[in-house]
């Protein structure tokens, strides 16, 4: 009977909070363990049971495969179910993997506070953590309209919990709750949207969706879910949260939250859109669209920022827009009965979604290392951490050269399957498809150009050159704990990296299962591209070998000199006069002004100056949404302070609030108005 | 992997041809066409200067710039024979392994914490940002034009001869030779031959490298160069020998009539490296560089004619206006 090990670990996790210090983080991690396994096991026979995808093989088309597992409870009340299907089973495993990672880097992590926190915090950490794991794999499991709200919400409480670790900095406060506020707006969206299902259907379900879509247009509801769903994601303009929160969050959090909390939001899209009936094609459009934007602005936002976490936080955003670039693409196959465009589409994305999983987490724990050892999170102030951190600086080279989608690693091949697709695309649709889609492929080439930027500024100016500040680095505070979690997923990495094979067929065959693209020509899968990439990876690899053992050779037997940076005629550079994260944006920023809209407080040197005088320079990053946001904002706060009026406090009032209101609903109902 | 070999071929004598046209427009008679690999065998044979602040990265950097060109001179199409590492979507490939090649380049140049070089390298990841959609372009346009997604199929699709692909060949020609010399940092965007840091982009980025490590950046450069110029060279070679005047004037067996073509493609590959090389030369002899603030602009040029070019392939080939 698995199903009895949910009420189990509901009731394990309350534990968290009584048991002692010593064993709290391993009775965590035990309880985590123990609901990976739960979960896994359905979920991993649900993949297997998936045929090899038809797309590989022959055109045949999918026949019949395991039945979802179910999880039933009967109450008075109703009956709770858990539904283990395909669809969901894929993203069970892609949270399971990174929450384990996030648990193993939270122990070396978290080791510094134990002087400053009390054990009550740590316990509620904890506790928060397991229930942020549970609640996200309710909301992948539970169909039902009314709790899969529930879940949803618990798992924003959960991770404001978790943002939550350092409320004594009042940042993090302000931060947490305005998480909280527009995890609330999205929800408020997801309710009306289920409450339309309801009303046309009977049934606030998942289930219902479809029946509802094949009663009605379905680009409106659509669009309600995707607000709702987008405001988790991060798609712009709902992005804003995003920024913020996962620096203020401590970083095992933030590499949990960036990697798979944000991708519920992805989940919730790939539910609705498995029961689109009709309207593809403009489903598709706003896809592409929207998801053209947020990867486009995300990453350049990213090229302007100096904190650490907010480089990874806004490239997040570019990932998401990746992601709902592969869904778009796949809704205008559908569209169109192109069944190489749909599969080829929706496989990206889904690949995607476990890629940047991966490497965002990967990068998310490399920066946790750098604050742990240095404090700081600002890059202008690191520099030369290669030196004191080096296994961190191979880790985050690694995870920047992954998110940069370069060859041979995993975020290539996701990117390979949309380019794949918009080039296939090129030629589908009527004209206008193909310039829409030779646009989306020239805003794929420029994100992939800007994440290269954007990480070779991140990495290049944190970990390389020399300290910029002279702070106090303390290397031992990277502990192998927080390596090894990271190694794990470098392997991970590597696996899809060298055998993408492995990991797309069982993606392609869930895709098939769920979008039913009929029958595909044979080969038409790049499956024989797919194992030359992996073979270029193995040449590569073997090749950079090759000219480095060749180097080792050439050099062996010869004394090298070692020196000072060759400083071009200057001899006595100081470390302050290296480039910086802002001088290396500079050229950049200065293109994009118009959206980057940084604010420059300096004064020129005037022909008055004659003697030399401190001198300051400050560059502010904006982000327009950011400050749209708070202009409307401020505009609501000024409505509702006027309407404070009507809160006096007084009782009599409100007795006549109600009286006036009865008497309205009269005077309505007289009129036949409602 | 006979395209990669004649250009490995080719690259022997391509720097030489560069230097000596530059020499003779200058007036000079210019050193032997084998002058620049001497000097890179000698770079070869010194030891190394290394700067304290440098890391293993700067030692990797040099392996990995080199080993993905290699790696995308395997890509490289000749006409009549099966590619052997051709795949569809291998184009993709091909840009992103020059991408990586790229960033340990830019993080190569930043190891050293010059502020001269971190300006290279800012310019660097600029600049091949802003060229890369150019090229993506191009090759949307040529795949759009010939229906096909492999390098090899785009060429073998591709009819010189055809209706719009003379007009199409041409724009493409004109903007792979710009793309080459953004690449592989000369005019208009960047100079060689200057000797002020502040203005330079590539020469700067491998100011601290010496002896093995600055041989293996220089051969991969002359390696980047030939793999453009055998890209521009399969617009030239017919991919079908019947078309030829000259194999059906010859009629002999099937053998020699491949023979004979094979030979033709081979002779017109090596003319038009040559004649890119001449070119190269001839160009940064003759043309002033821009100003470094210009640069971006001229590089987003590019994108909008690749742009104009796809528009006018659609306009062409679907009758956009009826």
């Amino acid at each position: 009977m698995a199903q009895y090990f949910i009420p189990a670990a509901v009731l394990l996790s309350f534990l968290i909070l009584v048991v002692p210090g010593k064993v709290r983080y391993y009775y965590t991690l035990s309880l985590i363990l123990f609901i990976i396994l739960v979960t896994s096991i359905p979920a991993i026979l649900q993949f297997l049971s998936l045929p090899v995808a038809a797309s590989l093989k022959t055109g045949s088309a999918i026949t019949a495969s395991l039945q979802a597992t179910n999880w039933i409870f009967k109450g008075d009340l109703g009956e709770l179910r858990f539904t283990i299907d395909k669809l969901s089973s894929f993203f069970i495993l892609v949270t399971n993997f990174t929450v384990l990672t996030g648990m193993l880097y939270s122990r070396g992590y978290l080791k510094a506070y134990e002087k400053t926190k009390n054990p009550a915090q740590f316990s509620l950490h904890y506790f928060s953590y397991a229930w942020l794991h549970l609640s996200m794999l309710a909301v992948l499991t539970l169909r039902d309209g009314l709790s899969f709200l529930i879940a949803w919400e618990l798992m924003a409480v959960s991770s404001f919990m978790l943002i939550l670790f350092e409320a004594e900095k009042r940042s993090t406060l302000k931060t947490a709750v305005n998480y909280l506020v527009q995890m609330h707006i999205g929800f408020v969206f997801l309710l009306i949207a289920f409450l339309i299902t309801e009303a046309g259907t009977g049934l606030m379900s998942f289930d219902a969706l479809p029946s509802w879509f094949s009663n009605h247009g379905n680009t409106g509801l659509f669009l309600l879910f995707f607000a709702g769903f987008g405001i988790k994601a991060g798609f712009m303009p709902f992005h804003t949260w995003l920024p913020e929160a996962h620096p203020a969050a401590p970083s095992h959090v933030s590499g949990v939250m960036s990697g798979v909390m944000i991708k519920m939001g992805i989940y919730g899209i790939f539910r609705v859109l498995t029961s689109i009936q009709s309207d593809w094609y403009s489903i598709g459009l706003v896809l592409l669209i929207v998801s053209a934007g947020t990867g486009l602005l995300g990453i350049l936002f990213s090229t302007a920022q100096k904190d650490i976490k907010r480089i990874l936080a806004y490239s997040t955003i570019e990932n998401i827009g990746i992601i709902g670039l592969g869904m778009g693409l796949g809704s205008i196959g559908i569209a169109l009965h192109n069944p190489v465009l749909t599969v080829l589409g929706f496989t990206g994305s889904l690949l995607h979604v476990l890629n940047h999983s991966l490497f965002k987490s990967l990068l998310f724990y490399g920066s946790g290392s750098v604050f742990r050892a240095t404090h700081t999170r600002n890059i202008e102030e690191l520099g030369g951490l290669v030196h004191s951190l080096p296994r961190t600086a191979g880790l985050f080279l690694f995870g920047s050269a992954a998110i940069c989608a370069l060859p041979p690693l995993n975020g290539f091949i996701s990117e390979f399957l949309l380019y794949a697709g918009f080039f296939k695309g090129l030629g589908a649709g009527n004209e206008y498809l193909s310039i829409l889609f030779l646009l989306i492929i020239l805003s794929l080439t420029l994100i992939g150009g800007l994440a290269i930027f954007s990480f070779s500024r991140a990495f290049g100016i944190s970990f390389l050159g020399n300290p910029r500040k002279d702070i106090h680095i303390q290397p031992d505070t990277v502990t192998r704990d927080m390596i090894f979690p990271q190694l794990l997923i470098v392997f991970v990495i590597l696996g899809i990296g060298l055998m993408p094979l492995v990991f797309i067929t069982p993606i392609a065959g869930l895709v098939e299962s769920q979008f039913h693209p009929g029958a595909l020509p044979e080969g038409i899968f790049p499956a024989a591209a797919l194992s030359k990439i992996s073979l270029f990876g193995l040449i590569l690899v073997s090749l950079v070998t090759a000219i480095l053992l060749l180097r080792l050779r050439l050099l062996k037997n010869r004394e090298a000199t070692y020196g000072p940076t060759w400083g071009c005629g200057y001899t006595d550079g100081t470390a302050r006069q290296q480039y910086t994260g802002t001088s290396f944006a500079g050229n950049l920023s200065e293109l994009a002004q118009p959206v980057l809209q940084n604010r420059e407080e300096f004064r020129a040197i005037a022909s008055e100056d004659i003697f030399p005088h401190k001198r300051s320079m400050h560059i502010q990053t904006g982000d327009i949404f950011s400050k749209g946001l708070g202009k409307l904002t401020d505009l609501s706060w000024l409505v509702l302070k006027k309407l404070a009026r009507l809160q006096t406090g007084n009782i009599r009032h409100y007795v006549l609030y109600a009286f006036i209101f009865i008497l309205l609903i009269f005077v309505l109902l007289y009129l036949k108005l409602i | 992997m006979t395209g990669t070999l004649l250009a490995i071929v080719s690259a022997i004598f391509f720097p030489g041809i560069i230097l000596r046209v530059k020499s003779i427009a200058s007036g000079r008679k210019g050193p032997g066409l084998l002058q620049p690999w001497k000097n890179i065998i000698l770079l070869f044979r010194k030891s190394s200067v290394f700067s304290t602040t440098t890391s293993f990265i700067f030692r990797l950097a040099p392996a990995v710039y080199l080993a993905t060109i290699c790696c995308a001179l395997m890509l490289l199409p000749f006409p009549g024979m099966p590619s052997a590492f051709g795949f569809e979507g291998d184009f993709i490939l091909f840009a992103y392994l020059l991408a990586l090649g790229k960033l340990l380049f830019i993080l190569g140049a930043l190891d050293t914490g010059s502020s001269f070089e971190g300006m290279g390298a800012n310019r660097e990841a600029l600049y091949s940002m802003l060229t890369e959609p150019a090229f993506f372009i191009l090759l949307g346009t040529l795949s759009l034009l010939s229906g096909q997604l492999s390098i090899q199929g785009i060429f073998s699709h591709f009819q010189f001869a055809g209706q719009f692909s003379l007009i199409a060949g041409a724009i493409s020609i004109y903007l792979l030779v710009q793309i080459a010399m953004i690449e592989n940092s000369r005019m208009p965007v960047d100079d060689p031959k200057t000797h002020l840091e502040l203005t330079m982009v590539h020469e700067v980025m491998v100011l601290d490298y010496s002896g093995v490590d600055l041989a293996l950046i220089q051969t991969g450069t002359n390696l980047k160069f030939v793999l453009y110029g055998g890209l521009i060279a399969n617009f030239f070679m017919p991919a079908n020998s019947d078309w030829l005047p000259l194999t059906a004037a010859i009629q002999g067996s099937p053998f020699t009539v491949h023979l004979m073509a094979a030979l033709l493609n081979v002779s017109i590959f090596m003319a038009v490296q040559a004649m890119f090389a001449a070119a190269i030369g001839l160009m940064e002899s003759f043309r002033a560089r821009k100003k470094l603030a210009k640069n971006p602009q001229f590089i987003v040029t590019l994108s909008s004619i690749a742009l104009i070019a796809f528009i006018l392939v659609l306009l062409l080939t679907r009758n956009l206006i009826r």
